[in-house]
């Protein structure tokens, strides 16, 4: 999007960067916002020279000394629609260019690896697929798409990195998502720029951009050997999930294989993409996201568990793709003394689990 | 700067006037029960002065304390305190009320040629209004403040802090009634009370001004209040209109707040715009570029501002589209304000122009309003919006309109009406070396905040990384000289109450209804109504009027 | 928009003489009795704008919510007695009828007439408030007060209140969404006592003009204060109709 030289784009960045007037650009979609930044400085520079010199020029020639009679000049339509219509022109023009970004940062390209970064009074808590977690910082590798989905345990807090040009709410309540692929590897800033309370200035951590490589390595090193998903099995179990979503023909809730990023019909009439937040609000407040054909007797969770537990099991659910583990569990749950109430076995899949067992591909969301 | 317009009488054997509004009554209940608006507007006056101070004491403190990168003067607690109280002070105890409701109370009635306002018991209870809210601001910050931020941000302020939230929220309330009744009474009066032939081309600008601002208030004021009913209650009972856990949305709560605090920014700058159109008009001897534009540019701005308030939410969730919607609706409201800069810019032209304090500080306004607003495009740009917002971008924007651009005018058309209102003039030479300073100080104090809000830094943060120290101190460094530009005024003014020279009905020579008369004015204003027969700003006629009266003094001499 | 008023008036009127020429309510910063009452009406006028903006937020919230939460807004509407709604309803609007006529009393002399008028109206907008406390208490009765020992088991188990349920025939509702009621009763306290509140204001101020209209102070050419009353009134019984359609008849259809 930029149009100017390269070279002295370069000059210009590097200047910057030394005398930093802007931080360092990070990510693919800094030096684009860069060049709309710079853009309207320019703009307004122009502006202000323009009536600086006009405001100075005017004082001169026309000070009471040199001109002390005044002249009443009424007004000049050619000129009140000259400052209005270049005015708005130049603001259009930012307006359109602004969009063009914006949507660019709020929409994630549906290849981007999903981290959740869950904010709460006062840190942020990031957590990779492959069960990472970090506390205020962001292990990031360059040259990867990368989509933060953010939630807040409870009040407003922001995610913000300067450097990629990036920054987003985190809500009690809902996730947002941002997205952003990293280009230059570095330590940067990580800032949480909503006032949130007390210690809001110490909300801050690194973010840390490696390479391809160096982040392999770095999940190798900082795993706790449990991914999301595999937490959100066991969840799924201990929260009896499977006495109805397993698959059975006479099963109460419909199979979650495959259902993330499907087209759900409801019941209430529509059609609902299964994305995170549906799955999320589907937990919560299970009345109002009831699929078509299915009685509204889901209890809701809300209060039983986290944020943190939601994630795992929306992990669990986006990366399952057949039915074939709930069954078994079923099956062996079934054969346990203590089956006839409803399912309470929160070791059955644990133990029932192999060592062996493939964790779930790093970041690669099912379609 | 020999060049000057001020005409004095001959100070040797001129004399304040006997009658006046001040000298009518005496005693202190005269005052307190008054429904002089010009009575109201000089008790507004001090007790505006008296909460800018704390509010800027308030200030002085963040700058203290943003010299080092730790929180090291106060406790991170006290300091999210210091800011609030200073954003509650400023916004709704100086900012919102100060030109309407000292100059605009003031000259309003007198620029139509009315006696008085249409209601002026409901502008005596304006003014007891803002004081209980006021009591109550000090009240909140003598129990341990509040450490929400001025934006009362749900769910913090509902449910995560133990501060005074409910007296702060009452304390906002009550001046919001407060804010309502003057805009009320303004827009009744301009209607209703214009004196014969004063049709609305003929108003001042200023009255223009004072009127779109009056929309604002009347109609957006209301809205902030529910809010804070709202709050209040949810933080109470635990009603869930805010609460994600029963149901309801926090953000609700913001489109609730912004629809009023965006209007509000235009309650704050309408009337300082109007203040700009009269001085540049009187020291250029010239009447305003474009009259109707002006005017025009004020009711747009008034109504175009109802329609924006979701710029300052672009990150927080809500749809790209509304977005769009948004965004494209603040760069319309931009436009008018453009308009107005280069309408007042082209009345210097082919004037006759002196750089008296009133002009000093209106060509502050227009530099530092001009990029304060330019700055205000960069957040109403979506995509820099992300990047911006937040942080002290935000800060320096806001600052550079309402201290460049309101505060600026306000002093400006304190200086301008001093001598109209008191019957004295102010010392002319410091006036303009505190203009100046001010000026110089408000620079160093607020522009490095746009470069620290470039790279990153947060608002609202108590600590910060080392690298972001140098860019501190610069700004405390111009906050000090910048104190002491405000300083100045309050000392200097008091002092000319008492031996500045006798100011004479129109110092300026000046075209408005307000300087036809005596200073300081008659309670009623006029000794007899006044009819307007001539366009506004008309220097040819106020010329044939000097004619006229000196004719009449050499005859009956 | 030409003022006549405003500019035609062009008499001069020194402050302090000529008092024998106008009437002893004409505030000396008017320049006639017309100029004073129309710049009354007018900020009568304006501040109910105010007032509109005022609820304006309340209903903003409503409507998000109800489109939300339908079912929990039309579980809790079942709870509000649609009889007592009525009769409100009727109240306020004869009342309204009341203070009009009180208005045609100002304005054609009738002293007497106006004090029936006004006590009447005082008497109906008592009725609506005892009426409004009917409703209240059996609210509280039923813990359906939002913060106050708020029951859900009304909403889950419609059954356990036989009128109700004899009426609707609802279903349960499930937990999550049975929680969104208190929404809705909420919204009915703060919309409902947010009204019950200047009704309160109007019978005060209503009850002061009964005292002063006896006196004849309304009835001898100054109609202003009883006119401007009457617009602030109707004006509550407008708002009532609003409240009263959308939290009383949410599934009424044809």
């Amino acid at each position: 999007m930029d149009h100017i030289s390269p070279v002295l784009w370069q000059f210009l960045v590097k200047w910057l960067t030394n005398f930093p007037l802007i931080p360092p650009e990070a990510s693919r979609i800094a030096p684009q916002m860069d060049a709309l930044l710079f853009f309207m400085i320019l703009v307004s520079l122009i502006g202000l020279t323009i009536v600086a010199l006009l405001v100075a020029s005017f004082s001169i020639l026309y000070s009471k000394k040199r001109h002390p009679v005044a002249v009443q000049v009424e007004g000049s339509t050619l000129l009140e629609a000259t400052w209005t219509i270049i005015p708005l022109g130049l603001f259009l023009t930012m307006f359109v260019w602004g969009a063009l970004i914006y949507f660019r940062v709020y929409t994630p390209p549906p290849n981007s690896m999903n981290i959740y970064v869950v904010g709460k009074q006062w840190m942020w808590k990031a957590e990779h697929p492959g069960g990472q977690h970090e506390i205020n910082s962001l292990h990031i590798p360059t040259g990867r798409a990368i989509q933060l989905t953010l939630i807040s345990q409870d009040v407003f807090h922001s995610f913000s990195i300067p450097a990629f040009r990036v920054k987003r709410e985190a809500i009690p309540g809902r996730y947002t998502t941002v997205w952003f692929e990293a280009t230059v590897p570095g330590t940067y800033h990580l800032f949480c720029t909503q006032y949130c309370g007390t210690n809001h200035s110490q909300m801050i951590g690194d973010v840390v951009v490696m390479t391809p490589e160096g982040y392999k390595q770095w999940l190798a090193e900082s795993t706790s050997g449990m991914s999301l998903a595999q937490n959100g099995e066991r969840l799924f179990a201990s929260l009896s999930c499977a006495a109805c979503h397993n698959a059975r023909p006479d099963a109460r809730g419909p199979s979650l294989a495959n259902v993330y990023g499907a087209k759900l019909p409801l019941a209430s009439g529509g059609a609902v993409v299964a994305d995170e937040a549906y799955l999320r609000e589907s937990i919560l407040n299970p009345s109002q996201h009831v699929t078509q054909g299915y009685a509204p007797i889901m209890p809701t969770y809300q209060g039983q568990i986290s944020e943190e537990g939601v994630i795992a099991l929306l992990e669990y659910i986006k990366n399952l793709d057949s039915d074939y583990r709930i069954q078994q569990t079923l099956n062996t749950t079934d054969l346990l003394p203590e089956s006839a109430s409803k399912a309470q076995a929160a070791t059955g899949p644990a133990k029932e689990k192999p060592a062996a067992h493939e964790p779930a591909p790093q970041g690669m969301v099912k379609q | 700067m020999s060049a000057t317009i001020v005409s004095l009488p001959d100070q040797s054997t001129a004399r304040i006037p006997k009658v006046n509004y001040i000298t009518k009554e005496n005693g202190i209940l005269s005052w307190l029960l008054t429904s002089d608006h010009k009575r109201i507007a000089i008790l507004y006056l001090i007790s505006l002065t008296f909460f800018f101070f704390i509010g800027g004491a308030l200030a002085g403190l963040i700058r203290l304390e943003l010299l080092t990168p730790q929180t090291d003067l106060m406790a991170t607690d006290t300091y999210n305190k210091v800011f609030t109280m200073h954003g509650v002070i400023m916004i709704f105890f100086f900012l919102v009320p100060s030109v309407p409701a000292t100059l605009g109370n003031f000259l309003i009635p007198m620029m139509i040629g009315a006696k008085d306002l249409a209601l002026p018991k409901i502008n005596l209870l304006s003014w007891y209004l803002y004081m209980a809210g006021g009591i109550l601001a000090i009240y909140t910050m003598a129990t341990g403040g509040v450490d929400t931020g001025w934006t009362f941000t749900t769910p913090l302020s509902t449910h995560y802090v133990n501060t005074n939230v409910l007296t702060t929220g009452l304390a906002a309330f009550v001046a919001g009634f407060s804010s309502i009744f003057t805009g009320l009474n303004f827009i009744v009066t301009i209607h209703k009370m214009r004196a014969p032939g004063m049709t609305w081309f003929r108003l001042p600008l200023f009255v223009w001004a004072h009127y779109a601002a009056s929309i604002l208030m009347v109609l957006a004021t209301p809205v902030v209040a529910i809010a804070i009913v709202l709050i209040a209650l949810e933080r109470t009972i635990g009603i869930g209109i805010f609460d994600p856990t029963k149901g309801g949305d926090p953000l609700l709560f913001q489109h609730l707040f912004w629809f009023y605090s965006h209007p509000a920014v235009y309650i704050m700058i309408l009337p300082g715009m109007g203040v700009i159109s009269e001085t540049i008009s009187t020291f250029s001897r010239k009447r305003v570029f474009g009259y109707t534009a002006v005017a025009f540019s004020s009711v747009a701005i008034a109504v175009f501002g109802f329609f924006v308030w979701a710029h300052h939410m672009f990150i927080m969730g809500i749809s790209n589209y509304a977005v769009l919607v948004f965004s494209l609706l603040t760069m319309l409201v931009a436009v008018p304000s453009a308009i107005k800069i280069f309408n007042w810019t082209f009345t210097l032209y082919k004037g006759s122009i002196t750089f008296e304090t009133p002009m000093l500080y209106t060509f502050g306004f227009m530099g530092l309003f001009t990029i304060g607003g330019l700055t205000g495009v960069f957040l109403g740009t979506s995509g820099t919006d992300i990047h911006l917002t937040e942080t002290y971008f935000i800060v320096a924007h806001f600052h550079f309109v309402m201290v460049g651009g309101m505060l600026m005018a306000f002093l400006g058309g304190l200086h301008f009406w001093w001598p109209k209102m008191t019957g004295r003039m102010y010392p002319e030479k410091i006036s303009q070396l505190a203009a100046v300073v001010t000026f110089i100080g408000f620079v160093f104090t607020f522009f490095p905040q746009f470069i620290l809000g470039t790279l990153g830094m947060p608002r609202r943060y108590a600590s910060y990384p080392p690298e972001f120290q140098i860019l501190n101190v610069f700004s405390t460094a111009g906050a000090t000289i910048l104190g002491v530009g405000y300083l100045l005024p309050v000392l200097y003014l008091v002092w000319s109450l008492k031996y500045g020279e006798i100011a004479g009905d129109n110092p300026w020579q000046a075209t408005g209804l307000e300087w036809q008369t005596q200073s300081p004015p008659l309670t009623e204003n006029f000794a007899e109504m006044p009819v307007m027969d001539h366009e506004a700003y008309d220097y040819e006629w106020l010329e044939a009027q000097n004619q006229k009266r000196q004719k009449e003094v050499i005859s009956a001499g | 928009m030409p003022d006549n008023s405003a500019i035609a008036h062009g008499s001069p009127e020194n402050s302090g003489d000529a008092h024998d020429e106008h009437p002893s309510y004409l505030r000396h910063h008017f320049n006639s009795v017309e100029q004073q009452a129309d710049a009354a009406g007018f900020a009568m006028w304006l501040f109910l704008v105010t007032e509109v903006m005022f609820f304006g937020g309340l209903f903003t919230a409503y409507l998000i919510y109800r489109n939300w939460y339908y079912a929990a807004f039309v579980a809790g509407s079942h709870q509000l007695n649609v009889k007592w709604g009525t009769l409100n309803t009727l109240v306020l609007i004869v009342s309204s009828f009341t203070m009009a006529m009180g208005v045609w009393c100002s304005q054609t002399r009738r002293r007497s007439g106006l004090v029936l008028c006004l006590t009447l109206t005082f008497l109906l907008g008592l009725g609506f408030l005892g009426i409004k406390t009917i409703e209240y208490r059996e609210k509280i009765e039923k813990h359906h007060v939002p913060g106050f020992h708020y029951s859900l088991q009304s909403f889950m188990d419609p059954q356990s209140e036989p009128e109700v349920y004899s009426e609707y025939h609802d279903k349960p509702l499930p937990l999550d969404m049975a929680v969104h009621t208190e929404l809705y009763f909420s919204l009915y306290f703060l919309m409902t006592g947010m009204h019950a509140l200047h009704m309160i204001i109007g019978l005060g101020i209503l009850a002061f003009m009964i005292l002063r209209a006896r006196t004849g102070a309304y009835t001898s050419g100054h109609t202003t204060f009883v006119l401007n009353f009457g617009l602030y009134w109707h004006f509550i019984d407008i708002v009532w109709i609003y409240l009263f359609a959308l939290l009383y008849l949410i599934s009424r259809h044809a």
